[in-house]
């Protein structure tokens, strides 16, 4: 175990830069959703992807797990040797399957039980025996509080847990970032709260890096502790850095009206 | 970790990999503490040792009074390493076997208590296996309440029907005249295909028969009156079930799995007006138009046989059709496809409203739409041809 892992909190860790985007412009065809975007998403953090819907986050999203090509500029992932779509097809592939991506409704495959959907992206690329796969499948369940839910089919069990199953699924293949589109949406305050508290052991414990859809403020001050801000009006980013910080610091009053629910604005 | 190998342990690292990459030993103390020691790379990508050697050993008596783990060489480790101590963990617990954890690295620690935090629910497997008695007699009520919901389902669309005389029904005109230009105009060309290839097949094997006999002519009649009274109506039924019908079995039975079919119940428009009824009036007044269509296309067909095969003019064929069908024919006929167009409708919306939730419910909705639309038919057929053999018509 190297010991930089072992120091959490406190902010000794350095900085390494897991994703870096320059110049990012987003288009559908011709029009352009997004343009200029220039944020780093640093190791292990919890990095929050937030504006107000309809501003493109989704779409920024689609970007970073490489299911859309940007329209103008570059992707870099730490440890590649070239930008996301500059790089041979072969080494995209490979790194593809170290991301993991919780889909905003779970996207579970509904012909299959819960532990199957958990088994395909390890029958798929890891090597192990039937019988390690499917401890592996028991094992990632149990993390997300899913024990015993082995063979349930996806329509037979809640939302809430759908999503956790997502996860699951998701954290599959160890995955050195997690991206999470809407987590909470559609979850009871409760069930969110289980879910970011999830989010933060996984991170701690995994090390993994975690991006996160989402415009749920309780969720962006808890978890988040890096973020960039997408404003649909002027179809660029015009806030990044710490939601905590940029409440107390921000003088945007785009930025402040989102993160005070409009009680900021209504101030000033 | 002493190197794995020291005087009194009986190391067993029986795992086929090399030892740099993965290494497990163990030793028991004087103490009755089982040492595990866990070095090298402990990853899926390595390859991970099966618990069974450790479990064995910590079942073997006298059994150890508790088991430490020490990690102090582990270079790297993955949910391979999960998976190995989660077993060896539950077997300690199964066993009353003390365990201490504080030896693994943080990370695993918080994984494996995250891991065990929700107790297990027990493994419905168990009470999967039903005996066969059990399972035809359930599949049984779900056929009798199958049947039930058709009837309920037919007496439904009855009512409605009902309220759109009485101008009660509430629909949207577009989706009748979308409906009417998806089960008319738009299947149109392949439904004249289809009936004009029929007609020549008709024509030729009649023809081949007919020749023995000098008596060619009659394949006029033999293509007319098969295509006017049977073929074209089964023909254009066949064809828009598998069109029209499934495509309104997938789109209703992915507007249950929205939960759109719901939203229009609470806000008190019946399903059955504003979604079946478009649908069936359109197939019910389109499909003797396409049965038309087909009777042409047919007689056509047969009509470039005969020319090309038995040099019988294109005149003489249409005289002789006209001479061999009647009027009731066509009729007939007509009478035979606005029934079907019914039929089709009716299994076609049943199977959509009623279909589950999920992509596959929805799949399995546009299959049965199709299969009981093409028997519905087939009987239908059946039934119409006793009456009229009956009633001489």
């Amino acid at each position: 175990m190297s010991s930089a892992f072992e120091q959490r909190g406190g902010g000794t860790l350095e900085a390494r830069p897991k994703i870096t985007v320059s110049g990012l412009t987003m288009a559908y065809g011709e029009s352009v959703v997004m343009r200029d975007l220039d944020f780093t998403v640093n190791e292990r953090d919890i990095f929050i992807i937030m504006g107000g819907s309809g501003s493109g986050k989704s779409t920024l999203l689609r970007h970073l797990v490489g299911l859309q090509e940007p329209a103008r500029g570059t992707i870099f992932y730490q440890g590649t040797s070239a930008g996301f779509w500059e790089m041979p097809p072969p080494e995209r592939e490979r790194l593809l399957r170290r991301f993991g991506l919780l889909y905003q409704g779970g996207a579970l495959w509904s012909s299959m039980t819960l532990a199957e959907n958990v088994a395909l992206p390890l029958q798929e690329y890891a090597a192990a025996s039937a019988e390690e796969i499917s401890a592996l499948a028991s094992l990632k369940l149990a993390l997300v509080g899913l024990s015993g839910f082995e063979d349930y089919y996806p329509s037979e069990i809640s939302g809430g847990m759908t999503k956790r199953a997502g996860l699951a699924r998701a954290m599959a293949l160890d995955p050195d970032i997690l991206f999470f589109d809407e987590p909470s949406a559609g979850l009871d305050p409760l069930s969110a709260r289980r879910l970011d508290d999830l989010i933060l052991d996984l991170r701690d414990s995994l090390h993994a890096t975690i991006v996160v859809v989402t415009h749920e403020l309780s969720s962006i001050f808890a978890i988040g502790n890096n973020s960039v801000f997408l404003d649909g009006e002027s179809k660029t980013m015009i806030a990044s850095g710490n939601p905590r910080q940029l409440l107390a610091e921000s003088k945007d009053p785009r930025v402040l009206a989102f993160l005070t629910r409009g009680e900021e604005a209504g101030r000033g | 970790m002493d190197g794995g190998v020291s005087a009194s342990d009986r190391t067993q690292s029986e795992l086929p990999r090399p030892m740099e990459q993965v290494d497990l030993s163990y030793s028991r103390g004087p103490d009755g503490t089982l040492r595990v020691a866990l070095g090298g790379d402990w990853t899926l990508e390595r390859g991970i040792p099966a618990p069974k050697a450790v479990i064995e050993e910590i079942e073997r008596p006298p059994l150890p009074r508790r088991v430490i783990f020490e990690t102090g060489v582990l270079a790297g480790w993955d949910s391979g390493l999960l998976t190995f101590l989660l077993a060896v963990l539950s077997r300690c617990a199964q066993l009353g076997v003390e365990s201490d954890r504080l030896g693994l690295p943080e990370g695993v620690r918080r994984l494996l208590a995250l891991a065990t935090a929700v107790p297990a629910r027990p493994d419905r497997r168990a009470s999967r296996p039903e005996p066969v008695l059990a399972r035809v007699g359930g599949a049984a009520i779900a056929w009798w309440s199958g049947f039930g919901e058709t009837l309920a389902f037919i007496g439904e669309a009855c009512l409605s029907l009902l309220r759109l005389f009485a101008r009660k029904a509430r629909f949207r005109r577009s989706d009748l005249v979308l409906a009417v230009q998806d089960c008319g105009a738009r299947s149109l060309s392949i439904v004249a295909l289809i009936n004009l290839l029929v007609g020549l097949i008709l024509a030729f094997v009649g023809a081949i028969q007919l020749r023995r006999f000098g008596a060619q002519v009659y394949v006029a009649d033999l293509v007319g009156i098969g295509m006017l009274r049977d073929i074209a109506p089964i023909m254009t039924g066949i064809i828009v079930t598998g069109r029209t019908g499934a495509s309104f079995a997938a789109q209703l039975g992915t507007m249950e799995a929205n939960g759109e079919i719901d939203a229009l119940r609470t806000l008190g428009i019946p399903p059955m007006d504003f979604l079946v009824l478009p649908r069936l009036l359109a197939l019910c007044l389109m499909m003797p138009l396409l049965c038309l269509y087909a009777d042409l296309a047919g007689i056509l067909g047969g009509m470039v046989v005969a020319g090309s095969m038995l040099q019988i003019s294109p005149t003489q064929y249409l005289l002789e059709t006209k001479h061999a069908v009647r009027l009731n024919d066509l009729f007939l006929g007509l009478f035979m496809s606005a029934v079907f167009g019914v039929l089709v409708a009716l299994t076609g919306c049943l199977r959509g409203i009623r279909s589950g939730r999920s992509a596959s419910a929805v799949g399995e909705a546009t299959t049965s739409a199709v299969v009981t639309g093409i028997v519905s038919i087939v009987v239908a057929t059946a039934i119409i041809t006793a009456i009229s053999y009956v009633l001489g018509i």
